[in-house]
């Protein structure tokens, strides 16, 4: 049971947030109403997405001050606890992305199918593309085509055709590329990958205790920034790195935990990637 | 040994094989990657524009100008939800709340998606008086001031502007000489935005006509009237205000009308009046010449 310990923790908040969510339309809850693109927390401290907004900007609208302040709290909020914790316990198509990687686990179908290769900086590329076709088009690009929103905007108020966009994102990380949505191309994930480059929460490991069992990294969706597991002891400081906790989870020998980023002995650490 | 001739061709065969240098390699490998951004960038906003759905769409009270409205709406729903939840939207028969007036459009509605809209058939607008849905927007895509009273500084739903009302008058069927007030009892604004035209049945000889004219100035475009129509598809219908008016442009001033100066005012000082090659002369000399028309 230790074993799925963060990964429970994470369904459960994220699973938690769709149902505050969906209460919010349903009953009238106003402890978060909204969608994860803008909320509103007891009908008065805005949240509102960092990257959503960038794009708005990119389009040429006149925002209100509500909506700009809530992209900062948000932006502070995860540059903080982040390390892209958005993405693995907030974020609702992260449940599906997961469910395709089981599947393949399950399959083996990674030991089968032929290797696609795809940089995992294409996110950052696309941060690009999407804030320039706004620029051109004069509306927030990502945001007609993000399946984040589509899918909590389905379970809110109905889902519609949209909903084949999530298959059609399972079944590309299932037989296509593994991780291959989350991993590579969703520049939100991108965008919350440079929010939480400083934040304070980091997995830490200890290559002392390691056994080199590497099931760490065959369940990390982010597997280069495990780069030290078993060479070096120190913290993940790669900041693709979703805060999952899977490694931890599915760690038998502790060597891996959650720590809080030590910024005054980070000398050491500061060192160790650069020769990286 | 080789022969010269044998030598000759190795040499040859060694400058023709391409050197793939460094710089090469980095100019490919950029000129791969841009071409790959630009490709998706054009799939994209070609979507894009296809995304920006029907101009058909009626937008919530307060709404931005379309394309204002597509660039600032964050998509988040507060509106709808302040809609279905409004203190007023209770059905009178049943007292259970009635279905919220603003729908998020998903992928298959015609307009773009995750923006509210609403569809006076299925539910018109009930134009509450609080107007619940517009100060929720944290964007303002939906735009307070643009219902807010200037003189009392309070909303005012009168001040709503979602679209226009239009009349066939071909299928409504008080245009016939039947009797039907139903949309002129339907609307909120009763006896201002549709009034009621009186006029003879010259058919009949003893009977009236009853025929709904809108008031376009008062007309919010809640929609209760299209709800209201007793014809098979409604006779009365509400559309987006800048596809169902037209504009006479500044040329066009009512002299007798002190508002209507005022609106081109800005254009005094201009010249108004049209150059065509035909008015470089004066009246009379044109009058007077010949023209020839082969």
């Amino acid at each position: 049971m230790s074993n799925y310990k963060y990964l429970i923790l994470r369904r459960m908040t994220q699973l938690s947030l769709l149902l505050l969510y969906f209460g919010a339309n349903a009953f009238g809850w106003s402890i978060l109403s909204g969608t994860i693109s803008s909320s509103s927390i007891l009908g008065t401290l805005p949240l509102s997405d960092p990257f959503a907004v960038l794009q708005m900007l990119a389009a040429g609208a006149a925002l209100s001050f509500d909506v700009l302040l809530g992209a900062v709290i948000i932006a502070l909020i995860y540059g903080v606890i982040g390390g892209r914790a958005f993405c693995s316990w907030v974020c609702p198509v992260n449940m599906v992305t997961d469910a395709a990687n089981w599947l393949r686990r399950k399959l083996y179908i990674d030991k089968i199918e032929r290797k696609v290769w795809v940089s995992r900086n294409l996110r950052y590329y696309m941060i690009v593309i999407a804030l320039i076709v706004s620029f051109i088009t004069g509306m927030a690009a990502f945001e007609i085509i993000s399946p984040i929103t589509i899918l909590n905007r389905g379970v809110i108020f109905g889902f519609g055709a949209g909903a084949g966009l999530l298959i059609a994102i399972f079944i590309f990380d299932l037989f296509v590329l593994k991780n291959g949505w989350c991993g590579h191309i969703c520049p939100l994930g991108g965008v919350h990958s440079i929010i939480g480059k400083y934040s304070l929460f980091r997995v830490k490991h200890d290559s002392e205790s390691c056994t080199l069992c590497m099931k760490c990294k065959d369940i990390c969706p982010e597997v280069q920034v495990l780069h030290m597991i078993g060479k070096r002891s120190e913290s993940v400081l790669m900041q693709e790195c979703t805060n999952c906790g899977r490694c931890v989870d599915v760690c038998d020998d502790d060597s891996l935990g959650f720590t809080i980023r030590n910024y005054i002995k980070n000398n050491q650490e500061v060192t160790n990637e650069n020769v990286n | 040994m080789i022969s010269k001739k044998e030598k000759d061709v190795r040499v040859k065969k060694e400058v023709n094989k391409i050197q793939i240098t460094p710089r090469r390699r980095f100019l490919t490998n950029v000129a791969q990657g841009a071409g790959l951004g630009v490709m998706g960038g054009l799939l994209w906003a070609g979507y894009a524009q296809k995304a920006k759905g029907s101009v058909l769409t009626l937008r919530p009270p307060a709404a931005l100008a379309e394309d204002d409205f597509l660039r600032t709406c964050i998509k988040c729903g507060l509106c709808a939800e302040a809609c279905l939840h409004r203190e007023s939207n209770i059905d009178k028969e049943t007292s259970k709340p009635r279905p919220a007036t603003l729908k998020m459009a998903k992928a298959q509605d015609d307009t773009m998606i995750g923006t509210p809209f609403f569809v006076p058939t299925e539910v018109p607008c009930y134009m509450c008086e609080d107007i619940p849905c517009v100060p929720v927007c944290p964007t303002g895509a939906l735009d307070e001031t643009l219902v807010t009273n200037k003189q009392s500084g309070e909303l005012d739903f009168s001040m709503m502007d979602m679209g226009i009302a239009v009349v066939d008058s071909n299928s409504c069927i008080a245009f016939w000489g039947i009797q039907c007030d139903a949309c002129y009892r339907a609307c909120p604004l009763l006896d201002e935005a549709i009034k009621l035209e009186y006029g003879r049945n010259e058919r009949t000889g003893k009977h009236a006509f009853l025929k709904p004219v809108i008031e376009m100035d008062i007309c919010t475009g809640c929609g209760l009237c299209e709800k209201a129509c007793v014809t098979e598809k409604p006779a009365i219908f509400v559309q987006p205000r800048e596809l169902a008016l037209g504009k006479p442009g500044d040329h066009y001033v009512k002299g007798w009308d002190k508002k209507d100066q005022k609106r081109v005012a800005s254009q005094t000082g201009k010249d108004m009046t049209t150059h065509a090659k035909r008015s470089e002369e004066k009246a009379a000399d044109y009058l007077n010449q010949e023209i020839s028309y082969e």
